[in-house]
């Protein structure tokens, strides 16, 4: 598949994830929560900030745990549970939140 | 076990059977189709990259290279009765009602190609003797319906002359490789693990990172630096564990249960970089080439860290492939420790400490759960553990009876060697086929909620990687909290009271956030 933004065409896998991570910018991050149904707002936006920072550093998207304590240290305790990433992101913080940072999908038994 | 009284039983209110015979509806599932692998993960694994010209013959002569050299493959598709012992025994048939997930008609996918090419009547005869060619339509129903078997042999457990639909299954799935039809899902994966050591994508500074981020967590709850080594070259103990261990909920609860049990042990232990996936992935596409290269992958690392025993995590087929395979296509492991098991699954190990009373253990604090256990599939069926017949039922279940005291079994028929699937099995935990793995899970769910309803049972328990990512995925959409699935060691982990041990306040725990049982809200759903 692939998404239309502002007159161009970028290229995804079957699930919607882009295939060139180096195309990624807010307004294709916006177009892809849109098809997941997600409207961004600043909590969105922080996971996905962190994800892309992590991946920077990593090549790979972090733990859930340790993204659950990323976002616990920013947002609280309350909000620092995977219950909560999940009202975030109701496909699942792993992969939902992936999709829309522009990054490779977490692949095996997860 | 502790019997309670139940406020909170739900009575008067009826369960699905999981074992009833579903409303039959031809080609229900046919359109289930896996994405199927690109150009590149199928030549990584020695395949060609797409559906070659003259697949046709490809396909057939393949077909009798298995024959010819798989002497089970062959006796499978010669020996059928059809009795119909099998008919009502796979979970996906059971969830979907689509006959050809009846085991003995996707075991005749197959054999009814091998019958026209292989057996005199069938190349004479074929209307006689339900014969076909192999056409386009034939190859797509096997695309379908062999990526609608989880390889998790409950059927065979039933069939009167033995016959393993799985496989039967691997070997289609096997053809298909060959003529440059794979699943993305399983070859992307297998590709991965070659390329970096894991099914994730894993490297090894995000690996180690992410274990000295655990090591923090696990002080600052217990005031006990208990460490998560890797790469230490002469630790007696390589640990193998599915990667999932590393990244997912709730499996790394259960990595930091085998932490603590190493830690009051008193073993010296490592996890690899290099061989950091138990799974593997090769024994779902049926290739012994590509499962061999990761075996082979754990000897090196084995070699390369000195180590003296190899102990495999949480993870069902990865069990049954150290348990079947390890040796022989991994091997020889004529360095390790000869007087320890080789491999040796980390319920053998926990259990051995708990019974020598190495592990100081209070069970009081896993009183908020009420659990059943799951025994998956490949353990179940596929391998043992200990030293008895039935001891792959048997230690699971002794560990977590020494860990809590609220324990439940689910209904008879669906557990120990007649243990139902997770539906996410052999190569279908993919996104791409939600449809079917929901189908074949409701067995079990359904099982799980007669159980909820009886016993006031909230939480499943698996030692499989696969087994927990299915269950948080569907516990949801039968009426159970996500978080209503756990790993053995995550429970040892909660009980487990290490030397010097300072428990941080409870307020900050997540253990006491236990969401109440779901109540009336779990019965008629998913149904």
């Amino acid at each position: 598949m692939a998404y239309e933004l502002n007159g161009a065409t970028i290229e995804a896998d079957e699930e919607g994830y882009i295939t060139d991570l180096s195309v990624w910018n807010q307004d294709l991050a916006k177009l892809i929560a849109e098809d997941e149904n997600i409207d961004m707002n600043d909590e969105h936006w922080e996971v996905v900030n962190f994800l892309r920072d992590y991946y920077e550093e990593y090549q790979i998207a972090p733990a859930v745990r340790v993204l659950i304590k990323a976002v616990k240290k920013s947002m609280g305790k309350d909000k620092g549970n995977n219950k909560y990433l999940y009202t975030l992101f109701p496909y699942g913080p792993a992969k939902q939140a992936c999709k829309i940072a522009g990054l490779p999908k977490p692949t095996g038994c997860v | 076990m502790v019997e309670l009284v139940i406020d909170n039983k739900i009575s008067n209110t009826s369960i699905d059977d999981p074992l009833a015979p579903p409303c039959m509806t031809a080609g229900a599932m046919e359109g289930s189709k896996p994405y199927v692998a690109a150009p590149e993960h199928n030549e990584k694994l020695g395949f060609p990259g797409e559906l070659v010209d003259g697949w046709q013959e490809k396909a057939i002569a393949r077909m009798g290279e298995i024959a010819r050299t798989n002497r089970a493959f062959k006796v499978y598709l010669d020996t059928c009765i059809k009795c119909g012992a099998c008919t009502d025994k796979c979970h996906y048939y059971l969830g979907s009602g689509d006959p050809k997930n009846m085991p003995v008609a996707r075991q005749d996918l197959l054999r009814a190609v091998y019958r026209r090419y292989f057996t005199f009547a069938g190349k004479y005869f074929p209307k006689l003797v339900g014969a076909v060619d192999l056409t386009r339509e034939v190859l797509d129903d096997w695309y379908s319906y062999y990526h609608q078997c989880s390889q998790c042999r409950r059927c065979a457990v039933f069939c009167p002359v033995g016959i393993d639909t799985a496989e039967i299954s691997m070997a289609a799935r096997d053809i298909m490789d060959h003529i440059g039809m794979g699943q993305k899902y399983c070859n992307e994966i297998i590709g991965k693990v070659m390329d970096i050591g894991n099914n994730l994508g894993l490297n090894e500074k995000a690996l180690k990172a992410t274990m000295e981020d655990l090591e923090e967590d696990i002080e600052d709850e217990t005031g006990v630096a208990v460490r998560i080594p890797v790469d230490e070259k002469g630790a007696d103990i390589l640990l193998i564990t599915p990667s999932a261990d590393f990244f997912a909920e709730p499996h790394i609860d259960g990595l930091i249960g085998y932490a603590k049990v190493f830690h009051a042990a008193g073993v010296s232990w490592t996890v690899s970089s290099y061989a950091s996936e138990a799974a593997n992935f090769g024994l779902f596409i049926g290739s012994q080439e590509n499962t061999a290269i990761l075996c082979k992958r754990i000897q090196k690392a084995a070699k390369d860290l000195g180590v003296k025993r190899i102990i495999f995590g949480e993870c069902g087929h990865a069990w049954r492939v150290a348990y079947n395979f390890l040796n022989t296509l991994g091997g020889p492991f004529d360095f390790l420790d000869q007087n320890y098991p080789i491999p040796q699954h980390i319920l053998e190990f926990t259990w051995d400490q708990i019974e020598c009373g190495n592990l100081n253990l209070d069970k009081s604090r896993n009183d908020k759960f009420r659990l059943t256990f799951h025994d998956s599939c490949n353990v179940a069926r596929a391998s043992r553990m200990g030293d008895m017949p039935g001891g792959q039922f048997e230690i699971p279940r002794n560990v977590i009876k020494a860990v809590c005291n609220n324990y439940f079994e689910m209904p008879e028929e669906t557990i120990k060697e007649k243990t139902l699937c997770c539906g996410g099995g052999g190569g279908l935990l993919t996104d791409d086929l939600m449809d079917i793995r929901k189908k074949g899970a409701s067995p079990r769910m359904h099982a799980m909620q007669q159980v909820e309803q009886d016993h006031g049972v909230n939480h499943l328990v698996a030692i499989c990687a696969i087994c927990k990512t299915q269950f948080a995925k569907m516990l949801p959409e039968f009426g159970f909290e996500r978080d209503a699935i756990l790993s053995i060691h995550q429970l040892v982990s909660n009980a487990i009271i290490l030397e010097g041990q300072i428990d941080e306040d409870d307020d900050d725990d997540d253990i006491d956030e236990i969401p109440e049982p779901p109540g009336a809200s779990a019965t008629g759903v998913g149904s």
